[in-house]
């Protein structure tokens, strides 16, 4: 079911249109409202005024983490505090979290991005979603929750953790969506062969798993222990929160809200805008918000975009599953290793996904990064040769995949800390 | 006495190097009432694996299965072997002779009948003809159910 017909399959030309009165109307707001854009505009020679066409965006100043961090937490709003109807923050990982806000009608058109997102994902007015995003500040579990709603979902607010519990409703109440991190959802199938439950007495029919950088091996591995479809959600809290993309069922893309946000993809290094098709950093110009619009805001995540109707009917833009976020690249020894990168890697040595943590440290002056596997019943064995041999064969495969040689260390399960919500995969314990 | 009846079930564990590990495995099978009648430990720099021989391996497995534990199960020979001087030697001058390759063997504490009980784990596909080797060479294989009551 498509949730939006009208706008979600727009005439292209139609769209461009919608797009650019809707980008000169922000534009104009956010020169008027937001001095720090206006400063920013003022020093880039933009005349908020003057935009003509929609190629005329890439001459609009980009947006950076740096310039939330600088204005937090609320100089970049576009209206009074007293006009938003709520507020959320990113996990601020990396310091100074960055604050949403959002007026009524922000909240309103977000729920109709949800509700996007659940009907890609197969949903309808007849589905039972259990939502296992965290409620609270992160924008996983009310942006589900309030898109369940809309639809007609019945909705289970279940948050994340407490995982015996979730399992418990899951099969008590017939969950047939449910809504979580991709690094949750194995935290969940573990719980369910832990019970001794076959996935195939759940009613399970998809999952939307999102907010983390996820590979291929990991949705195999998901779907086959959960017995569902899975599908990939994107979303930021610096956007919008979830719901700016998603899955369709054909799995070529995740269309974007293409009449909300604007999508450009950039060469990092130049900031170019690169043509359809080639891989770069995607960037979002938000079109529709109130409160908090950001203009070309730099995502760090890298992928591609692709027009053209989808078989879906669909003619949203569509983005590739994010191959890497350029924060969670580690350099070692001078090389881009993606964490994503060894859990394909691990995922092909026994066809299941083990649990494993990066620890990266240094030797002298050396970068050593060491992958701490989990001992599986698949791995395990009773004499030392063979877990040798496991361990070099992880090393081998490793060592041609990334270029470079790791230490593999076996460790014994569940002694890494499971996670509720994004998985921490990487530990650097390296002195900057 | 069918093949079955003469194969032991050794429960091996997973285990890291780090202090505490094994009187967590002692205290988990202490609690459930399991016994343990031999072990050993075989390790490296990071990591190291036990090899019980308990009264009821079914449920040691499932126990510490059930409390995170990596756990295996393999099969081995218990094997009544002279205890006298040579007596270890003679058995395994057989075994060599034969081609059979002994992963690794570990001893019980205690005798049986003034003897003593070695475990031997050979190659799985082994198994089979090596019962048979020993006992036409007159070596008593012990039935896993006189080791687990040891």
């Amino acid at each position: 079911m498509i949730w939006d017909p009208q706008n979600e399959c727009m005439d292209p030309e139609q769209r461009r249109e919608l797009q650019l009165h809707r980008l000169r109307a922000t534009v104009a707001r956010l020169a008027a409202n937001v001095p720090y854009y206006r400063n920013k505009f003022a020093e880039n020679d933009v005349d908020p005024l003057g935009i003509e066409s929609l190629d005329d965006l890439q001459y609009l100043p980009f947006t950076t983490k740096d310039d939330l961090r600088e204005t937090y937490p609320t100089g970049m709003f576009a209206v009074p505090v007293s006009e938003l109807v709520r507020v959320h923050a990113s996990s601020g990982t990396t310091g100074t979290p960055v604050v949403a806000g959002y007026t009524r009608s922000d909240i309103d058109i977000w729920a109709e991005m949800m509700a996007r997102t659940i009907c890609l994902g197969g949903g309808d007015n007849s589905d039972i979603l259990q939502v296992a995003y965290g409620y609270g500040l992160f924008t996983g579990g009310l942006g589900l929750h309030y898109g369940g709603e809309k639809v007609g979902c019945t909705v289970i607010p279940m948050s994340a953790g407490n995982t015996a519990r979730q399992i418990m409703m899951m099969r008590d109440l017939g969950t047939t969506m449910v809504a979580c991190t991709p690094s949750y959802a194995l935290t969940l199938a573990d719980e369910l062969i832990d019970e001794g439950i076959d996935a195939g007495e759940l009613n399970l029919k998809s999952g939307l798993f999102g907010a983390e950088v996820w590979s291929q091996a990991s949705r195999k591995a998901i779907e086959e222990m959960l017995q569902l479809k899975a599908y990939d959600i994107y979303g930021l809290t610096e956007v919008i929160g979830p719901g700016v993309s998603a899955d369709c069922e054909y799995g070529c893309g995740m269309h974007i809200c293409d009449d909300h946000f604007i999508p450009e993809i950039i060469d990092p290094e130049t900031e170019a805008v690169l043509p359809e098709g080639e891989e770069g950093e995607i960037v979002f110009t938000c079109i529709t918000k109130q409160a908090f619009p950001v203009i070309r805001f730099r995502s760090r995540d890298i992928t591609r975009l692709h027009y053209g109707k989808c078989e879906c009917g669909r003619t949203s833009a569509r983005m590739e599953r994010v191959s890497g976020r350029d924060d969670d690249m580690l350099i070692i020894r001078g090389v881009n290793v993606f964490p994503g990168q060894i859990e394909n890697v691990l995922v092909n040595i026994d066809e299941t996904l083990p649990h494993y943590q990066l620890v990266v440290t240094k030797e002298g002056r050396l970068d050593v990064l060491e992958v701490q596997v989990e001992v599986s019943q698949e791995i395990f064995a009773d004499t030392i040769r063979a877990l040798e041999a496991v361990e070099q064969k992880i090393q081998g495969a490793l060592a041609s995949a990334l270029g470079i040689t790791c230490r593999v260390k076996l460790i014994e399960p569940k002694s890494i800390e499971r996670s509720i919500g994004k998985a921490k995969r990487v530990i650097d314990l390296r002195e900057e | 006495m069918t093949l079955e009846e003469k194969v032991t079930k050794q429960v091996s564990v997973f285990l890291e190097n780090k202090s505490g590990r094994l009187a967590e495995v002692c205290q988990v099978l202490g609690d459930a009432g399991v016994n343990m009648r031999a072990l050993c430990i075989a390790d490296t720099s990071d990591f190291g694996i036990l090899r019980l021989i308990v009264n009821d391996p079914t449920r040691a497995t499932k126990i510490l299965q059930e409390r995170g534990f990596g756990v295996g199960e393999a099969d081995v020979l218990a094997l009544v072997v002279p205890d006298r001087p040579g007596g270890l030697a003679s058995v395994l001058a057989m075994l060599t002779d034969a081609g059979v390759n002994v992963e690794y063997m570990y001893a019980f504490f205690i005798t049986v009948d003034g003897d003593a009980v070695v475990l031997f784990r050979i190659d799985d596909e082994q198994i089979a003809s090596t019962v048979a080797l020993l006992e036409e060479n007159g070596v008593r294989t012990l039935r896993a159910e006189e080791v687990y009551a040891l």
